[in-house]
């Protein structure tokens, strides 16, 4: 294989609050058909990072490249139109439309054109389509008309990575897309990722860690906002610091 | 439900269109009075049940383009409805560019706050400066007209035009919520940051709703001058603002047809309250009653008037029924 195509890359990204430091220049790199997880424990700065790379948050310090391009002044609007999608760890939809209308709002970036205010949005097809097939890939093609909120809470969990491939990203950046979900559930959500890999660059910050070493490509672990190891599944599996800060000094785990 | 609403909203035009048939001079003005009432609330509804920004100046922009109506008449003869209806509207949405760009960086109960503070200012630019021409305001010599064809001094004439902008109004508003701006907007006021890591910039899109609104209520402001022939600072008071707010609670808020349903139940209500009449002396306190009444509409009816016929079906339908209504209200809301 050639040089791996980085779409997405975090140079010594720093955020402070007042005093404490959440984000100590942390560095990351997403490749085209690759999963990147980050793991740690809780107040690791994993979310933080999420919505750093987002546009969510500004970082204090450090610098974001989508695509070789710099967007670390850029809102967030404009990076997400540029191909970077992101889930939400708490559900972020539209708890009052239907299904398909939350996904078919996303693929509406796709052709806003708000100034057409004659035409009606439901029979916008660009953007239909878009919907049906990105809720058929997320498996909630039988739902389109329920209503998002009464949806079981693994379905929300599909239908936040519904929304998010609607607009088409080129990377995801996924924030615990299988936390809550049943063991059924968590292998088809697996399957789904397993198979947007062909395509997208994804970085998963995730608790569940038989499914982040079964999955991921790379693992980058923080520690108090630091990356304390960050290599293959068998790297960081082997790294006696990660062992003592995360894993647990006798490695029950593996 | 969705060919109920459509037969319901033609009667409810049909009728309007049928009323000077079999009514006086009084109802007429009344009726009219009413129907710029309406279309102001349209123009709130827009920001409130269409984007989720609750505006608390919506009177600025009414004001403005009250003001502006008479500012621009000239004072030797009438001034041309196509340019001056035009003007008046551009006007107030030049306003609400402008507080916009500056309130929409806020959210919650700031923005209730600034906007509120930017409609003060437009009341004390009209009362206090040589502009609005203080308390008594100032009178427009001659009503606009249309060449030959439109001469809104008729009361009939005026009934008709008011007509067809509250029509013209509530057709616009329709297509703009179900198109893709309209879905953005509803999107916005369910989730914005949703929105934003889905890729829209949503400022841009509540400045154009917000510009949008303030040329409506200047459409809205344009007919009370010339229905009064007269403006004073009242139009732009808190109270004004606060009015047709209640105006749009009381109809029922997230439908156009609650905005024009609820002018007419607050317009009707204080007619009524104010009838010595029907009241005899207590008609002095008319404020105390109309004010009982909103408060007990909106304890009862959660979900306004044009809630009404669905809470109906639930109460007959029993639990089963209403638990299913609630779901299928949702669902039919978007």
């Amino acid at each position: 294989m050639s040089e791996a195509e980085v779409l997405l890359r975090g140079l010594e990204i720093t955020r402070r609050w007042g005093g404490l430091i959440a984000l100590n220049k942390v560095s990351l790199a997403l490749e085209r058909r690759s999963v990147h997880a980050v793991i740690g424990p809780n107040g690791a700065g994993k979310s933080t990072l999420i919505n750093i790379l987002s546009g969510e948050i500004d970082p204090s310090g450090g610098k974001i490249e989508l695509m070789g391009q710099d967007v670390t002044a850029w809102a967030q609007p404009r990076r997400a139109r540029a191909g970077l999608g992101r889930s939400y760890q708490r559900n972020t939809i539209y708890p009052s439309f239907s299904v398909f209308e939350n996904c078919r709002l996303a693929a509406q970036m796709r052709v806003p054109r708000p100034w057409m205010f004659w035409q009606d949005a439901q029979r916008c097809s660009v953007s239909g389509l878009a919907a049906r097939e990105a809720a058929a890939r997320a498996g909630l093609a039988g739902m389109l008309e329920r209503t998002a909120g009464l949806l079981s809470h693994g379905q929300k969990r599909q239908l936040e990575i519904a929304m998010c491939l609607a607009t088409n990203p080129a990377v995801l950046l996924l924030d615990e897309p299988l936390a809550g979900m049943g063991a059924e559930e968590t292998e088809r959500m697996l399957a789904l990722l397993a198979e947007l890999k062909a395509e997208h660059a994804i970085l998963l910050v995730e608790h569940d860690m038989d499914a982040v070493f079964r999955i991921a490509d790379r693992i980058t672990v923080m520690v108090n906002g630091a990356v304390i190891a960050s290599g293959t599944p068998d790297f960081v599996r082997g790294n006696a610091a990660v062992r003592t800060a995360y894993l647990g000094e006798a490695g029950d785990e593996h | 439900m969705k060919h109920q609403r459509i037969i319901f909203v033609t009667l409810a035009f049909v009728a309007l269109a049928l009323f000077p048939l079999v009514a006086g001079k009084y109802g007429i003005d009344l009726i009219t009075k009413i129907m710029i009432f309406a279309v102001f609330a349209l123009s709130l509804e827009l920001l409130v049940g269409g984007t989720g920004l609750v505006c608390f100046g919506q009177a600025a922009f009414l004001g403005i383009g009250a003001y502006a109506a008479v500012r621009l008449s000239p004072q030797d003869g009438s001034a041309s409805l196509l340019w001056l209806l035009p003007a008046c509207m551009l006007a107030a949405a030049l306003y609400a560019l402008l507080v916009g760009v500056l309130s929409l960086r806020t959210s919650g109960v700031y923005f209730i706050m600034v906007t509120l503070a930017f409609a003060q200012m437009a009341y004390y630019v009209a009362h206090d400066t040589p502009l609005g021409g203080g308390t008594d305001g100032i009178y427009m010599t001659a009503k606009p007209v249309l060449g030959a064809v439109l001469d809104l001094d008729q009361p009939l004439v005026l009934y008709g035009f008011t007509l067809a902008c509250l029509l013209g109004t509530f057709a616009f508003l329709a297509l703009l919520l179900r198109s893709r701006f309209g879905r953005a907007l509803a999107g916005i006021r369910v989730n914005e940051q949703r929105m934003r890591a889905t890729g829209f910039s949503t400022f841009n899109y509540k400045l154009a709703a917000f510009v949008i609104s303030g040329g409506i209520a200047g459409l809205a402001g344009f007919l009370f001058a010339v229905k009064d022939g007269y403006v004073n600072p009242e139009l732009i008071s808190w109270h004004v603002s606060g009015n047709v707010l209640i105006m749009i609670i009381l109809g029922g808020i997230g439908h156009l047809r609650g905005a024009i349903v609820g002018a007419f139940a607050f317009a009707l209500l204080q007619e009524l309250f104010k009838s010595e009449a029907v009241f005899g002396d207590f008609a002095k306190h008319w404020q105390l009653g109309l004010g009982i009444t909103i408060i007990a509409s909106v304890a009862l009816l959660p979900r306004g008037l044009v809630g009404v016929p669905q809470q109906l079906a639930q109460r007959l339908l029993g639990r089963a029924g209403a638990q299913d209504g609630a779901v299928a209200g949702e669902v039919d809301d978007e």
